[in-house]
């Protein structure tokens, strides 16, 4: 059977440094970090008081949803439908009113989260169970904890009919959630598709970094200098948060309705190292990495030379030197030969579950506009790096990008990769 | 406390349950909370949490259940207040 070729026509997303695409478009430019000081982890004693979370976007959450639904939204649900309905938007196509029985039964969401919902957990269930008061938990609570809250809610909202659901990969979740929404439509299940990931930026999804000693905890006085992508300073990830969500489309859906089309997914691959050959829970098997991009690049029909630009995983921990090393196995090629390459973490942070959708986003928009953004903090590049620092966007690098790749590796030891073509008309 | 300004207060906890909100410029008694005024069914479990808060009152499930109209509303507060 044929394939169909699926072709990226919408994106959403709110992030610690935007509330819309178009601040992000901007924050991207201009280097903007949105990693801030939180007095409430200090209050807390976490060794890391700095992440990323969105701000500043309440006072438009009455264009996006009504009351009645903010009464059973928590935060991760709020990220991935600003995100999503933008997406949609975007895509120019039509919201379905409310009050009409039509459903879109070709268009449906695979959204992922990697521990949401934590907040609900947190101030509604916990304290009321504890205080043997259940009727208390009120009738929303199931809704918000549930795995699969943020692709129902905006199913909802968007009266979409194929497909509605949520994956989880840990850190891979939306890179993952990109690739099944992209087989979908590949083989002829659905004509659209929403695809991304959301996570909340609540301190009980970070304290379980925290006490993994996993965070960067030394720069708590300098937010802005605390996530460093492949710096030899680099002493653990910035905990992040928001959502990133892809309108996803057939070609053919996509050219029928005249939609504008920003690039076409042409490669992908998913796969996980098994905890073996140093693969563990909370480990990567290199070998399988490789073999992830390695297996996308096929995929896409290409070879590694011709891509222009990386959109890498780094999260500013020990492993962004094997990361590095796996891309140059991966693709092929030497380390004076591997593609331009950033980490869009160095201003957002680690999204956990939404930094695959995040950082598609963050790769459509320098596609879209010609630059590598600059990758903050890595003034002082690791020394396992330096042979490849002529391919490190140390500072922004004004260019075409024909062909990037974006990919995300989880805990559980799985890996996502995508590759994507500019659209030309 | 009057009816009236049970009412009104029952009225306001509910304005932002309310899918219909057409009708909320007409509610009287007999204004059906989940038929005229569209509030999802699950909801009414937090409504009635609502009420309990507002009035100082406890409101069993049977007695949440019998809970159909406005007027329904504003009679179990009234006789438990």
């Amino acid at each position: 059977m044929e394939k169909r070729r699926v072709v990226v026509t919408g994106i959403g997303a709110i992030t610690p440094n935007a509330n819309s695409v178009e601040e992000f478009r901007q924050a991207l430019f201009d280097g903007k970090s949105g990693i801030r000081y939180f007095a409430q982890l200090a209050d807390h004693n976490f060794s890391a008081q700095v992440g990323g979370r969105p701000h500043g976007y309440e006072n438009k959450l009455s264009e996006y949803f009504t009351s009645e639904d903010l009464l059973a939204m928590n935060e991760v649900m709020i990220f991935a439908g600003i995100a999503g309905i933008d997406a949609w938007k975007d895509a120019g196509l039509p919201i379905i009113d409310r009050k009409t029985d039509e459903v879109n039964w070709n268009a449906g969401a695979i959204i992922g989260l990697g521990l949401g919902g934590m907040d609900t957990i947190a101030e509604k269930i916990i304290p009321n169970v504890l205080a043997k008061k259940i009727r208390r938990i009120g009738s929303s609570a199931v809704e918000q904890i549930m795995g699969s809250s943020v692709s129902a809610k905006l199913g909802g909202l968007l009266a979409l009919g194929n497909q509605v659901s949520s994956n989880s990969s840990a850190c891979n979740t939306g890179t993952e959630a990109i690739v099944e929404a992209v087989n979908r439509i590949q083989f002829g299940l659905a004509d659209v598709m929403l695809a991304g990931g959301a996570e909340s930026g609540d301190i009980n999804i970070w304290a379980g970094f925290d006490a993994m000693r996993v965070l960067s905890s030394k720069f708590n006085e300098d937010p802005e200098k605390a996530s460093r992508p492949m710096s030899a300073t680099a002493g653990g990830f910035v905990p992040g948060s928001g959502a990133g969500i892809l309108v996803l489309e057939s070609l053919e859906h996509a050219r029928k309705r005249g939609a504008r089309i920003y690039a076409e997914v042409i490669g992908t691959a998913l796969n996980s190292g098994g905890h073996r050959m140093g693969g563990s829970m909370t480990a990567p098997n290199a070998t399988s990495v490789q073999r992830a991009i390695a297996q996308a690049v096929a995929d896409a029909g290409i070879k590694g030379t011709d891509l222009d630009y990386i959109n890498g995983h780094l999260t500013g921990t020990f492993a962004d030197p094997y990361e590095v090393n796996n891309w140059r196995v991966g693709l092929g090629v030497t380390p004076e030969t591997l593609p331009h390459i950033n980490s869009t973490k160095s201003m957002i942070g680690h999204g956990l579950g939404s930094a695959g959708g995040m950082e598609a986003v963050a790769l459509i928009l320098q596609m879209t506009h010609g630059f590598v953004h600059r990758s903050l903090n890595t003034e002082d590049i690791h020394e396992e790096i330096l042979p490849y620092v002529n391919s490190v966007a140390v500072n922004r690098i004004e260019k075409e990008i024909k062909i990037a790749a974006k990919a995300s590796f989880g805990f559980g030891d799985v890996n996502g990769v995508t590759i994507y073509r500019k659209w030309e008309n | 406390m009057t009816e009236n300004e049970i009412k009104d207060k029952v009225v306001e906890i509910l304005k932002p349950y309310v899918r219909n909100t057409d009708n909320l410029g007409s509610v009287s008694n007999s204004t059906h909370i989940i038929t005229d005024l569209e509030v999802n069914s699950s909801r009414l479990v937090d409504v009635i949490l609502a009420f309990e808060d507002e009035f100082d009152i406890e409101v069993s499930d049977e007695e949440a259940d019998k809970v159909q109209t406005i007027g329904d509303a504003v009679a179990m507060i009234k006789a438990k207040i």
